[in-house]
């Protein structure tokens, strides 16, 4: 399974990266919509991947019963996608404002340095 | 007052007054009051906090009673005690700048609670001790930077907008890519429980993870060869946001390279200090270079921004007592000097409607004494006696040389005759050459609100110049304490509190 996401994680790491450097705004965003996924899914896989074992603590327990899954990685990925979300619509709203007030829509006509 | 208490308030208030006056709504004065009054207690309260630290001792908080290394222990030592002074020091100053040297239509698109916001997080980034929660602090200060920098933006500024947002949060990819993978090698995100851990490991082991960390800090903090995005987008912004800006964000990233640096990513590694000392003389270098060519107050000096983190990378790769210390000692002046400058460029544009260098002109003729704050600051960050600037350039020179340095000692010096070269380009196109055909102005009076942080700034400038002493023992204190992390590990791993 870890060797699966790792190739998947590379995989969409290659795509976030092509999608970054074209020259069209839209593309940038999608290419920075997956690479912020793409960390997330390394966040999560790094964490170690434990199948159906939810770390739940028994009624009548004080402490887990056996490994189960490392729930910590779980949650700093939930924070970090509300933090993506976040991002993600303020930068379509700035590439909307772009797009329509200044025509900004190809990479390479922003005006350098 | 509770040392406890001191580091929530200065977390706090920031937060407190953006809520505030966002129930404010509409008045746009309650919202004013509000800010100036949140960044005076902060002030207040870092103050507090580093007279408190000073002593030797780590305040803690252990938020929500959580236990480390399982919870989030905040701490403050001498370093997140001076960073927190010098940064709300001039969040005042631009706060009360913006009173009159903003227009009210930025001012009620949401700039005050913006502005608290951004301290908020910036605050926050110096007393965490959790690397994941670093991460958090870094987003909630790009977030607000984010607006601050693009809202009502015209077509310029929506290019600089973008070109900023994309390569930060890039870079915020990077940290949480980095904290992940360090995660699932260590186990733990508590930056004193990893350096105990890894102090038990091979470097090895940290390696992957630090290249990463390095990449995400390099890009906030603008080190070679990261640092395109910043001359291209801080002058578009207006004044006291590029004001705010220049003085504190990069810092930020600066502090966190001292802070996870000297605790367990770097220490110890002789190719990570490499990479850093070559990094950092290529920033100064680069930096100064770009400054030279360049024909805009603003743009001349967010170049500056760049070579100037360089002294203070240099410092941090040198890693000896004397280095950090000066490195330390340099990000406390040059907080306070670079904003200052834009604080100034923005009383030239206000005054006479630009601050192209090829319009300007005459202003010493008939404002002498605008031209004498402007001389302040910037012989302070060319490194002229007796100002800051000296001391801070002085020692980092000495400690390259004490390492046996002598590439970097050179680049020291050679950056800092070229950062003369430019501040006396500025003088003389501003100041001092005739006004250029075509191009005479009324002048606009500056007002009151504009000048007083402008002079105050100042004047801190010449008293750390004159009274450098104290402030460099405290710098080397605070050193000491990064070289010399048990004390640290141990105030946050069994908080007393």
């Amino acid at each position: 399974m870890d060797v699966i996401l790792a190739i998947v994680i590379g995989g969409l790491f290659a795509a976030s990266v092509y999608s970054l450097l074209q020259r069209s705004l839209f593309r940038m965003v999608i290419g920075v919509v997956l690479l912020s996924q793409t960390a997330n899914l390394i966040v999560f896989t790094a964490g170690g991947l434990t199948r159906g074992k939810a770390a739940f603590i028994a009624d009548d327990a004080t402490q887990l019963a056996e490994a189960a899954a490392d729930p910590l990685p779980q949650a700093l990925v939930l924070t970090a996608i509300v933090i993506g979300l976040g991002v993600t619509s303020f930068l379509l709203a700035l590439l909307l404002k772009g797009v329509r007030k200044a025509q900004i829509d190809d990479l390479d006509k922003l005006n350098p340095l | 007052m509770n040392p406890t208490l001191l580091i929530i308030a200065c977390i706090l208030l920031p937060f407190a007054g953006s809520v505030l006056a966002l129930l404010g709504g509409k008045s746009l004065r309650f919202q004013q009051a509000v800010g100036i009054l949140a960044f005076s207690l902060a002030l207040a309260a870092s103050c507090a906090l580093l007279k408190f630290t000073a002593t030797g001792e780590i305040a803690t908080v252990v938020v929500g009673g959580w236990k480390a290394p399982y919870g989030i222990t905040l701490a403050a030592d001498i370093l997140s005690a001076m960073m927190l002074v010098v940064c709300n020091l001039v969040a005042l100053g631009v706060a009360i700048y913006s009173l009159k040297g903003l227009s009210v239509e930025r001012q009620t698109t949401f700039f005050w609670p913006l502005l608290l916001i951004l301290m908020f997080g910036v605050s926050g980034s110096f007393v965490t001790t959790d690397l994941f929660n670093l991460f958090v602090w870094f987003e909630v200060m790009l977030l607000s930077s984010f607006v601050l920098m693009s809202s009502r933006a015209g077509k310029s500024q929506s290019a600089g907008a973008i070109k900023y947002v994309v390569l930060n949060l890039i870079a915020s990819t990077f940290f949480l890519c980095g904290a992940g993978l360090l995660y699932g090698k260590v186990g733990t995100l508590n930056m004193a429980d990893l350096a105990v851990k890894l102090g038990e490991n091979d470097s090895m082991l940290v390696q992957s993870s630090a290249a990463m960390l390095f990449i995400a800090y390099a890009i906030k903090s603008a080190v070679f060869p990261f640092f395109f995005w910043l001359p291209a987008s801080y002058h578009t912004a207006p004044i006291p946001v590029s004001a705010l800006f220049a003085g504190l964000l990069t810092k930020v990233g600066v502090y966190a390279f001292m802070r996870t640096g000297t605790l367990f990513v770097f220490t110890g590694d002789s190719n990570m200090e490499r990479i850093l000392m070559v990094a950092a003389i290529l920033t100064m270098v680069t930096g100064v270079l770009g400054a030279a060519s360049q024909f805009a107050m603003r743009k001349v000096l967010s170049f500056h921004i760049i070579s100037q983190v360089g002294y203070m990378m240099l410092g941090l790769a040198l890693n000896s007592t004397l280095a950090i210390a000066g490195a330390i000692f340099y990000i406390f002046h040059h907080i306070i000097v670079k904003s200052n400058l834009f604080l100034i460029t923005g009383a030239v544009e206000h005054s006479i409607g630009t601050s192209d260098l090829s319009k300007t002109g005459g202003l010493y003729k008939k404002l002498p004494w605008l031209a004498m704050l402007f001389l302040i600051p910037a012989l302070s960050l060319a490194g002229i006696p007796p100002l800051s600037g000296f001391w801070a350039k002085f020692v980092v020179l000495k400690a390259s040389l004490d390492s046996g340095e002598w590439i970097a000692a050179v680049a020291v010096l050679a950056v800092g005759l070229l950062t003369l070269f430019s501040m006396t380009k500025i003088w003389n196109e501003v100041f001092w050459k005739k006004v250029p055909e075509g191009e005479e102005r009324e002048l606009k009076k500056i007002p009151a609100t504009m000048l007083a942080p402008i002079v105050a700034l100042a004047i801190c400038t010449v008293v750390i110049g004159l009274f450098g002493n104290d402030l460099f023992k405290l710098s080397e204190q605070a050193s000491e304490q990064l070289l010399n992390p048990q004390p640290y590990i141990e105030a946050v791993l069994n908080p007393n509190s």
